[in-house]
């Protein structure tokens, strides 16, 4: 039988505000445990929350980002369990009225398409802390480290409207370029600032009705998503097509082992027991301040990626990469005003750099190569100063602290050979010695002969040190090999 | 000496007739040799009370006191001290030393007053008996045999007793009100919002309110003038100036109207306690008032709606007490589940537990809207009869409680029959309206409170009428047997 597969997101957005969401506690990411957790945090009797104005910000700067419907008035709502990582015994999110409505995502797949998924709300909430585990931490106890409780949080809810892997990539990315141009998350995946809950569900190929979805929670990678998405659409055919039945569940994806495993069905989940937090009062948004914060959203991806097209004359696929997110958009466009030629900062920053900077996992911000000195490199790339095999030395240079690029060209003596007699002299000295290779080429069939240069090209090549300009060597080469003929 | 009123006391202690230390070694001496009897205090702090009365004394000599200088005065245990255990009468909090004041205890320690002690109360203020405090009833000067009230009960009969000239106290259903009418004190409940909740350990949130307790009204707007504020550590609390409760005291009642709801004087109304109120009405009368039938057709519905929406409240509230970070912690818990039942089933008494079951039962799934949602409707019914009424009247009057001060035991064993107690003062908590109660009589040697209720932000029209009552009446100034005034 063919299946579909029907998923839908729950991803959880860590706000970059200064402090908690209900606390004047710091959420700088990293700290020893428990020192950014003030007496709110804790939940000491008699602490009461105040709201984070900067948060509500951000979230209805999200809402505006996706059009969607602004709710004027948000109401903070108690979720109650217990948990030791959860100081009040309860969580204080929103459910009847959240701070974003509906709305819509655009996503763009790899053949080009566009794709609409439709945003069912967003709402804000508060982090809960860690709870490590033995193993993590001291034999035989458990520790609780509540620097994170009281992080904001938006939950994004989006529609079933993806249906494979890719897609829910897509989406997920989408959403990503999103909030780090709008500034709202760092985007810092390895430390959790972006994490997703997969709705997944199948259905044989034409049917309307939806199956029943299992949800695999709090997946912290595009590639531990993917491959989770696909383990788990497996383990549902499989399912079905033994004739079993799929049991709504919440389940956990291993990213290391790529292992799956249920953690609870819905027979055990909570009863949450929601009602309006009567600490908090209504979060009431008048219309001025929702076109202040509309005025003055920064550039969106897209409008991004279309002005990256129109004012770089960059491909459709480079102005997607680079502007996907904020980081890499601005250090872009610094390096390509600064070099000139937007084509090969593309290529750079899309190539060498962001492999460098995957190599040795660390981002942008944090890249021993600034926009300034890359463009330098290209400047020099760009006005035939070096090759692009010596672009890769000075690159390496400049990434190692030596300097910059024309430092760099100058110490290790860098420079191509672009003077047209000192080349043709040394085109000539090398036909000249190497007179077997000559009648060779000669006595090669015309349609063959082409295959041949590449052994001239080398031998001058060696000859210059590698300091020939090869275009020019290459044009020089042709031009006396024909007189020859 | 402590036969003075807080009026009384700062005129003293301005003329020097007395030192603070002096009047504080006063009734420091008196808690030590006389509560023995009454058990009002848990916890008396001695030497932080003389130190302070030190500074008061320095400040008094400078000619720089503030407004209540040198005043020693207790604080209900549930209001949050920074270095001194704070219980909420609870085995829970039995360790607890709080490392904050609350905003209400830093208000006082600015106004220059002089803390004696901690006073017992209700377990987390639930109780209308003071018989659910973990360190044991407390007895009623009055009648040593009989109960002070609840859940201010510690504050309530230190006053009467004379161990101290004012205290603080909340009140979530009646808990400053019916304590104060038992007691024969004067008890103020500010409107909601009225006086920071920060600090103060939450039972009902939405329905919680610190007020003053003293022996006259002259006294309570002393108080409160210091006890209310806006404060941005509490959302709920509103940002409005906070009048001189003092300076409108003598105004004249001429043409005062006062609603009379019809009731509040019906079935189950103690036949001495209706006598007392309807004499009180008539006082009213000469002092120039005109009385006016109303009537408040939700009374009924009262205790049913607040004991759905405190407890519901009060269960989410009541779960950070879990062992994890502070308070009582059960002993080898061998697991995290045995950890939350043996804690929780240690650290609260049989009251606490019932309404934190009837609270979760309220908000459980498939029972919301029938309970929580039906009481919230209710809610608004209730506010409505008071604006309308508040229409046509200036203050409404009537009983503070249905009877007086009963016997230890009595209602112990039926809870109904307790909740039923708050009948008259549990309206006023739902629609966040002030209320107050004052002495108005006596029944078999037991006072009787009359109870004033006003327009949201009306209390100086309340403590005005108040005060008038008391300059042509003395139930105010009479004390129990044995304590000599």
């Amino acid at each position: 039988m063919n299946w579909e597969t029907v998923i839908g997101l729950e991803v959880h957005v860590q706000l970059a505000t200064k402090t908690k969401i209900f606390s004047a506690a710091s959420t700088a990411f990293g700290a020893a445990p428990n020192t950014q957790a003030c007496e709110i945090d804790l939940a000491m009797p008699g602490t009461l929350p105040v709201v984070n104005k900067q948060a509500i910000d951000y979230a209805v700067m999200f809402g505006l980002a996706i059009d969607a419907e602004i709710g004027k008035t948000s109401v903070f709502e108690r979720k109650n369990y217990f948990y030791p990582d959860l100081p009040k015994g309860y969580q204080t999110t929103q459910l009847e009225q959240p701070i974003v409505g509906p709305g819509v995502v655009d996503i763009q797949l790899d053949n080009g398409d566009t794709q609409s998924v439709r945003i069912h709300h967003a709402h804000l909430e508060e982090d809960a802390g860690k709870s490590l585990h033995e193993g993590n931490f001291r034999s035989g106890v458990s520790g609780i480290d509540l620097n994170r409780a009281g992080t904001p949080l938006i939950e994004i809810v989006s529609e079933p409207d993806m249906r494979n892997a890719e897609e829910a990539v897509a989406f997920a990315k989408k959403l990503h370029s999103i909030v780090t141009s709008l500034g709202i998350c760092d985007g810092e995946m390895s430390q959790g600032s972006m994490r997703f809950d997969v709705n997944i569900s199948i259905r044989p190929q034409g049917e309307t009705k939806l199956g029943t979805r299992t949800e695999t929670k709090n997946l912290n990678s595009f590639k531990f998503m993917e491959d989770a998405i696909h383990l788990e659409v497996e383990r549902q055919i499989d399912v079905l097509e033994d004739g079993g039945e799929i049991i709504q569940e919440t389940r956990l994806y291993n990213g290391e082992t790529k292992v799956a495993r249920s953690m609870r069905s819905k027979e055990e989940a909570n009863d949450y027991r929601y009602f309006p937090c009567p600490d908090l009062l209504p979060v009431v948004i008048s219309d001025e301040h929702v076109a202040q914060l509309r005025d003055n959203l920064p550039e969106l991806p897209d409008a991004r990626q279309q002005r990256f097209i129109a004012d770089y004359e960059l491909s459709q696929y480079d102005a997607t990469v680079l502007s996907a997110d904020a980081a890499t958009a601005s250090y872009f466009e610094q390096a390509a005003k600064k070099s000139g030629n937007a084509k090969l900062t593309a290529n750079w920053v899309a190539g060498e750099l962001s492999a460098c900077l995957n190599a040795e996992a660390i981002n942008l911000e944090q890249s021993p190569v600034n926009a300034e000195q890359l463009a330098g490199l290209i400047i020099r790339i760009a006005d035939n100063t070096i090759s692009g095999k010596m672009a890769k030395q000075v690159f390496e240079g400049i990434w190692n602290g030596e300097g910059n690029a024309d430092q760099i060209i100058e110490k290790r003596g860098l420079k191509q050979v672009s003077d047209s007699g000192a080349l043709e002299a040394m085109v000539d000295e090398v036909l000249a010695n190497n007179q077997a290779m000559v009648d060779d080429y000669i006595n090669t069939d015309a349609d063959k002969r082409k295959k041949k240069l590449g052994g001239f090209m080398g031998q001058i090549m060696k000859a210059s040190k590698g300091q020939a300009n090869p275009q020019q060597v290459s044009q020089i080469l042709a031009q006396k090999l024909a007189k020859m003929l | 000496m402590h036969n003075f009123t807080i009026t009384e006391l700062i005129d003293g202690l301005k003329k020097k007739v007395f030192s603070s230390t002096e009047i504080t070694q006063h009734f420091l001496a008196r808690i030590k040799n006389l509560d023995s009897e009454f058990n009002s205090v848990i916890t008396l702090t001695e030497d932080q009370a003389l130190a302070a009365a030190k500074s008061a004394d320095q400040l008094l000599a400078k000619g720089e006191a503030p407004d209540l200088c040198g005043v020693p005065i207790l604080h209900k245990d549930i209001f949050c001290t920074d270095g001194v255990r704070t219980s909420c009468g609870s085995k829970m909090l039995n360790n607890f030393v709080p490392p904050y004041d609350a905003t209400v205890i830093e208000n006082f320690k600015n106004s220059g007053s002089v803390m004696l002690g901690k006073t017992n109360m209700d377990e987390f203020a639930m109780g209308s008996s003071n018989e659910t405090s973990f360190y044991g009833a407390v007895k009623n000067p009055w009648a040593i045999d009989s109960v002070p009230g609840g859940s201010s009960g510690g504050s309530a009969a230190a006053i009467a007793a004379r161990l101290a000239p004012g205290a603080t106290a909340t009140d979530t259903g009646g808990s400053i009100r019916q304590p104060a009418a038992l007691c024969g004190i004067t008890g103020l409940k500010p409107t909601y919002g009225r006086v920071s909740r920060w600090g103060m350990i939450a039972f009902a949130s939405s329905l919680d309110q610190g007020g003053p307790m003293a022996r006259t009204a002259e006294d309570c707007a002393l108080l409160l003038n210091c006890m209310a504020s806006y404060d941005d550590k509490d959302s709920t609390c509103i940002d409005r100036p906070v009048p001189n409760y003092s300076a409108s005291l003598n105004n004249s009642l001429e043409g005062l109207r006062i609603g009379i709801p019809k009731e509040y004087f019906s079935e189950g109304l103690n036949a001495g306690t209706e006598q007392a109120v309807r004499d009180s009405l008539a006082e009213y009368e000469k002092l120039g008032a005109e009385l006016v039938e109303i009537s408040l057709p939700n009374t009924g519905l009262s205790v049913p709606a607040y004991y759905v929406i405190a407890p519901a409240e009060a269960s989410a509230n009541l779960s950070r007490f879990d062992g994890v970070r502070y308070g009582h912690r059960c002993e080898e818990p061998k697991d995290l589940e045995d950890l939350y039942r043996r804690t929780r089933a240690e650290g609260f008494g049989d009251e606490v537990q019932r309404r934190i079951l009837i609270g979760t039962y309220c908000l459980s799934a498939g029972y919301y809207d029938a309970y929580y949602g039906k009481a919230q409707q209710v809610r608004q019914l209730i506010r409505q009869d008071f604006v309308r009424a508040f229409e046509k009247v200036d203050l409404i009057m009537g009983p503070t409680c249905p009877s007086p001060a009963f016997k230890f035991g009595a209602k112990g064993n039926d809870p109904v029959a307790m909740y039923l107690e708050d009948i008259y003062t549990i309206s006023t908590n739902l629609a966040g309206l002030p209320g107050m109660s004052l002495p108005c009589g006596m029944v078999d040697h037991k006072p009787v409170g009359l109870q004033i209720i006003g327009n949201y932000f009306d209390e100086a029209r309340m403590l005005n009428a108040a005060h008038q009552f008391q300059q042509v009446t003395d139930w105010h100034l009479q004390a129990p047997a044995g304590i000599e005034s």
